[in-house]
């Protein structure tokens, strides 16, 4: 791991924004046809399902770059020694909770693909009603309000990482504003991610 | 003075340490107190009669000081759980009961006596000087900017103190990140005009092992540096330069 450290990190870190953060935007934006109805839902799920190459595309834009960023994001994450109780400094709890949000995804993932694309792939159609079982449980409800939060705040502060660590945002000035706007990409995109939810559940 | 009065006093506890591989335990003592002490005096004060609280004789707590005006780094320690010097630890602005600890994330030599020579061979992978020997006068070099040399020597407020180090939570025995003081030096002799002419060779030894790609963005160096050195900023612009130079080197002719 030493020579292209540089290299895999920054790759890591474009990972995280295009396409896996992307595509988080795409499937939260799907998601929120729910609130419409079930039939919107359906349309806007069926759309995607329809797309030519299905399969080249989700395994090129998303589960290769999901799957590296994972796994070196779970090497990054245990390389840390965090020490918020010494040093309590707002940026510090973010890099606590990135590395926190960054785990919780790797077992949420794991469990949301297995029950929706894996069983997709074995029979289960994937429509509104799927998920809407999937959802009758209240603690697969908790599990999925965590996950949602997890993936938004994981997305919105990595953006900002991102910018910082590919030169974007260098001034304490430009890095404070880049701050707000993750905080804004994050009350926007949770809302999107959990009213999409409730509509599985109403 | 034969009759016996109260006497205001200090107490502190300190993280101790016999040697490099000894276990470390804690023992407590009591100083006398006096107006405008610091917590160098108070370990001298300890020096000059090594009895703990229990009334225990015992070694006198080792540490290391040489300039008593923040300058030099040397005295670092962990002062209410925050690395700072000690020579400007006032012991009136700090909690009581004191604790002293030594900076643990650097290799511990007794007591509150650490090993700092990371710092030193991290100063030397990224070349932090300006190479100007040569066997004739190479004459005067470009001027610098007045206002480039103005934030330019912020940096060079920079004693190798290690605060930064131990504040990092990625700079551990888990990882090889070199920290933020030497990434700062690297921005910092980048800046200077002679300096730039071996830019590149400073910005491909901070993207190699241990180099920039450590740095998580935690930000607690700028927090805790003693001073005030804009480590994060320096970072940001690193950041900016290494793409940069990637780029360059990957898609460019300089090597060509």
């Amino acid at each position: 791991m030493a020579e292209n450290d540089f290299a895999r990190h920054r790759l890591h870190s474009l990972l995280g924004v295009v396409p896996v953060g992307l595509f988080l935007v795409v499937h939260l934006t799907v998601n929120f046809q729910a609130t419409k109805g079930p039939g919107a839902f359906n349309q806007a799920a069926s759309f995607m399902e329809n797309l030519p190459y299905l399969l080249f595309l989700e395994i090129v834009l998303i589960y290769l770059p999901i799957l590296f960023h994972a796994i070196y994001g779970i090497y990054i994450a245990f390389t840390a020694k965090n020490n918020v109780r010494n040093f309590g400094f707002f940026r510090n709890w973010m890099f606590l909770l990135q590395r926190l949000s960054g785990l919780f995804l790797v077992v949420f993932l794991a469990w949301h693909v297995w029950e929706t694309r894996v069983a997709m792939a074995l029979g289960t159609p994937l429509n509104y009603e799927m998920m809407a079982h999937i959802l009758s449980n209240p603690w697969i409800i908790a599990f999925y309000i965590i996950g949602i939060l997890s993936a938004v705040f994981h997305f919105s502060n990595g953006l900002w990482s991102f910018c910082v660590h590919w030169g974007l945002l260098v001034s304490p000035r430009a890095q404070r504003i880049g701050t707000y706007v993750s905080l804004i990409i994050f009350l926007l995109l949770g809302y999107v991610g959990i009213s999409a939810l409730f509509a599985f559940i109403a | 003075m034969s009759e016996a009065k109260t006497v205001k006093t200090v107490r502190l506890i300190i993280t101790r340490q016999d040697g490099p591989d000894a276990t470390p335990y804690i023992e407590s003592f009591d100083v006398p107190y006096r107006p405008n002490m610091n917590v160098i005096s108070a370990l001298m004060a300890i020096r000059r009669h090594p009895v703990n609280s229990k009334g225990e004789q015992t070694s006198p707590p080792q540490w290391e000081m040489n300039c008593l005006e923040e300058v030099c780094g040397a005295c670092s320690m962990v002062i209410n759980g925050r690395p700072r010097q000690a020579c400007t630890a006032l012991i009136d602005k700090l909690e009581k009961p004191v604790r002293l600890a030594p900076m643990g994330t650097f290799p511990i030599v007794r007591d509150l006596v650490v090993d700092r020579t990371r710092m030193f061979n991290a100063l030397k992978k990224v070349k932090a000087w300006i190479p100007i020997d040569g066997t004739y006068d190479l004459g005067p070099g470009p001027r610098m900017a007045e206002s480039k040399r103005q934030w330019a020597y912020e940096l060079a407020k920079c004693m190798t103190c290690g605060v930064c180090l131990e504040a990092c939570p990625n700079v551990n025995s888990k990882s090889s990140f070199i920290g933020p003081a030497p990434l700062s030096q690297v921005r910092l002799f980048n800046a200077h005009p002679t300096g730039a002419m071996n830019k590149a060779e400073r910005l491909r030894a901070i993207m190699g092992k241990g180099g920039i790609e450590g740095c998580g963005n935690s930000q607690n160096c700028v927090e805790v540096c003693p001073k005030g050195i804009p480590l994060t900023t320096s970072i940001a612009s690193l950041n900016r330069a290494t793409m940069a130079q990637s780029f360059r080197d990957f898609f460019g002719s300089d090597n060509q």
